[in-house]
């Protein structure tokens, strides 16, 4: 089996091997031709949008997806959570020695067909390999470029009170199907990461002509951190139902094993939405219209106060606060 | 001061045993419990079961908690 | 979730309660030992929807949030030998020593784990036949039968790199320790239905036959905590004092006899240091002398670091029910979530992390 070696970061004749006969064979485009220290993209009229992100997850390759297609949707879809057409995005490698060659290759084949999914040009990238246990695998990093049309304001500042609160499915599920995995839990479940690109889903709901006021993709800290941030950001309160916030059977079992909230796992592929409360119907038709929003709901209201709290109406009908996540996610045995 | 959870048991291999919990597998010790079968429920905890579940009971639990709100609408 | 969802009927939970308002004359307070209980009791909502006449408080019941500083600091200590593989509960690494905690043992590269089962400790020992693996052994009841169990199968497949690091705790002569205290006003007890899942129901009766307490084991569904409040009221206006058994799906009179007989095999009863608390006889277990050789201390050697009080913090009081988390000056500035300095911040399920995190609905 072919692996990674230092040699293949050194800018040498390995290097070279592996920039031909890998990244531009999954990669090429007419910018990325251009094989200069920069890519000149052709000019853009209007705001442009920029997002990066690195990415490390363990395993690399796991249901539902892998760390290729999660780096290329990751930054697409925080692009599109501004409301920008993603254009461009530029990925950087940073490999351990002693990786696969067919398994990286696997995932720069992931990383295409994501892009080309997401309709973005993979314009300028890097390589390095670090020594054996310097580093986990692979890390990847990509930053992106998107479009903003014209009036577009859309951000975590702008939500009042009266809002709907809305998602696209059901919450946990990245989190969950990887924990499943983790070595000394091992876990059998039917779950599979949620991964996936959100940014065709925003398009008609932007097409819909409804008052959006905020779209973010609660990842890390789950939908809990996701609020509160927009919470504190716009000023606002928020009060959520319980029983309305879509959740799988088996995102729920595993959360109720290891003493864990569903609304505190990740997600990457999920949809939050804050509209106004008269178009909120209409979204949620476009969501629920959409292959991946068959499960979205109306989940919560804006409040004008308490400002910067997130309260959960709970299905037996007490109240409690939502708070912001503290530190690292730790399964509970006591 | 225990998160433990009422699981299935589908599959027996000697002292461990295949455990099912709302879409959740796991294999698990049973080398702490008298006479289970397929099909019984055990309390999970820790990887270990620790109590069985008596059917019969959870229903009549059940009953009781109903009877108690039938009388609260008379 | 069978078994678990139909106790959380929010319909039977509405006449429940209406059925405890009416019940509620006077003032009532109610001890929810657990840990466990305290968490189902935030998580559903439930303290707001009960009358304000009927008090809820927790007790010691969370073994994470009472495992002393001292403990912590010489697992820390272990985790700095080359030789040592450490191993613990998720919720453990959070826990403060006097410097520092596992999880930044962790950040600073010594090897901790996580483990789901002390099964996996041992299977982790296993497959590390050249270091000593050592499992954080804390839990009560419910969890020594599985503590007991990985000693059990590490001497039959004659391991010999895989040892306990003692903290485990027993939960009735804590109990008895809290009603002897003359200032305490407790009026009647939620048991730990998980415990007494292994211990049964005997265990109990001294509360009732000896303090005149009514104490009732309660599962952790809301529709089971209702019941064991609603029980609890009762007994108090019909004078009638008893341990009631609610949780009868899972625990018995005598308990798991067989969980029982692998706890007695494999450990003797002894003192327990308590944070907050101090040391408590007769509620510790220890490792039978047979057994020593999987006795972390012992076999290496070590001494265990020496208990320092921490300042300003009053999870002593808290812990006995005399003081709310509200009550400390450190609770929710000096001391939170991501930075706890008293045990009852640490587990998610401490009570005062369970009043940070699902404080109740406050204008």
């Amino acid at each position: 089996m072919e692996l990674i070696t230092l040699a293949h970061g050194s800018g040498g004749k390995s290097s070279h091997q592996l920039i031909e006969g890998l990244f531009y064979k999954y990669f090429r485009n007419d910018i990325l031709e251009q094989r200069n220290d920069a890519s000149v993209l052709p000019e853009i009229l209007g705001r442009i949008a920029v997002s990066t992100d690195s990415f490390v997850i363990h395993p690399v390759f796991f249901p539902g997806g892998d760390i290729g297609k999660l780096s290329v949707y990751g930054t697409v879809n925080d692009l599109a959570m501004s409301g920008a057409k993603p254009l461009y995005i530029t990925a950087a490698f940073i490999i351990e020695e002693g990786f696969p060659l067919k398994d990286l290759e696997k995932i720069v084949a992931s990383m295409s067909e994501a892009a080309k999914a997401a309709e973005v040009k993979i314009i300028a990238g890097d390589t390095k390999v670090v020594e054996a246990g310097s580093a986990d695998q692979i890390y990847i990093n990509t930053t992106g470029i998107g479009i903003l049309p014209k009036d577009m304001n859309i951000g975590g500042q702008n939500a009042k009170g009266g809002d709907k609160i809305l998602v696209s499915g059901t919450l946990g599920d990245h989190g969950t199907a990887i924990m499943a995995l983790r070595k000394g839990f091992e876990f059998v479940t039917d779950l599979e990461s949620d991964c996936g690109l959100l940014s065709g889903m925003i398009q008609e709901i932007l097409q819909a002509g409804a008052d959006i006021k905020v779209l973010r993709d609660p990842t890390r800290g789950g939908l809990a951190a996701t609020l509160n941030e927009i919470s504190q950001q716009s000023k606002v309160g928020m009060l959520l139902e319980e029983g309305a916030i879509p959740v799988k059977q088996a995102v729920r079992s595993l959360c109720e094993i290891l003493g864990l909230d569903p609304l505190y796992i990740a997600n990457e592929g999920k949809l939050l939405v804050i509209a106004a409360e008269e178009d909120a119907e209409r979204v949620l038709a476009v969501m629920k219209n959409h292959p991946l929003g068959k499960d979205a709901a109306m989940i919560g209201t804006v409040m004008d106060s308490p400002k910067g709290q997130v309260y959960l109406k709970t299905e037996i009908g007490g109240t409690r606060i939502l708070h912001m996540p503290a530190g690292e996610l730790l399964p509970r045995i006591c | 001061m225990c998160v433990a959870v009422p699981v299935e048991i589908v599959k027996i291999d000697g002292t461990e045993a295949w455990v099912n919990f709302g879409g959740v597998q796991k294999m698990v010790s049973i080398a702490l419990v008298e006479d289970v079968k397929v099909g019984d429920y055990v309390l999970l905890h820790a990887g270990c079961a620790v109590s069985r579940l008596d059917r019969k009971e959870a229903e009549k639990t059940l009953e009781l908690f109903k009877a108690y709100t039938m009388m609260q609408k008379e | 979730m069978k078994y678990l969802t139909e106790f959380r009927d929010p319909a039977l939970t509405k006449t429940l309660i209406q059925k405890i308002e009416k019940k509620a004359i006077q003032e009532v307070i109610i001890m929810e030992v657990c840990g466990t209980h305290t968490m189902s009791i935030f998580k559903s909502g439930l303290r707001g929807l009960l009358p304000p006449q009927v008090r809820l408080i927790s007790g010691p019941g969370c073994p994470v949030c009472v495992t002393p500083q001292s403990y912590i600091d010489t697992a820390i200590q272990l985790t700095e030998r080359q030789d040592v593989i450490l191993t613990a509960f998720g919720d453990m690494l959070r826990v403060p020593g006097t410097e520092g905690s596992l999880m930044a043992q962790k950040s600073k590269g010594r090897d901790v784990r996580m483990v789901y089962s002390p099964m996996d400790a041992v299977q982790l020992a296993l497959d590390n036949p050249h270091k000593e693996v050592v499992f954080l052994a804390v839990g009560f009841e419910t969890t020594a039968p599985a503590i007991a169990l990985s000693v059990d199968q590490a001497k039959k497949a004659d391991i010999h790199n895989y040892s306990i690091l003692q903290s485990i705790k027993t939960m009735p002569n804590t109990m008895e320790a809290l009603v002897v205290e003359e200032d305490i006003q407790i009026h009647g007890f939620l048991c730990p239905g998980h415990v007494s899942a292994v211990i049964g129901v005997k265990p109990y009766r001294f509360l009732s036959e000896k303090y005149g307490l009514p104490a009732v084991i309660a599962g952790f569904e809301s529709l089971d905590i209702l019941m064991g409040i609603y029980h609890i009221l009762d007994m108090m206006d019909k004078k009638d004092y008893k341990v009631v058994n609610e949780y009868t799906r899972l625990v018995s009179e005598e308990g798991n006899l067989k969980a029982l007989e692998m706890i007695t095999k494999i450990f003797e009863v002894t003192a327990s240091v308590w944070r907050g608390l101090g040391s408590i006889e007769g509620t510790g277990l220890k490792l039978k002398q047979e057994y020593e050789n999987y006795d972390t201390v012992k076999k290496l050697g070590i001494q265990m670091a020496s208990e320092q009080p921490v300042k300003g913090c009053i999870c002593g009081e808290i812990l006995k029910g005399k003081a709310c988390p509200l009550d400390c000056r450190l609770f929710s500035t000096a001391c939170t979530p991501e930075n706890p300095v008293g045990a009852c911040m640490v587990s998610e399920e401490g009570t005062c992390a369970a009043y940070y995190k699902y404080g109740e609905f406050r204008d």
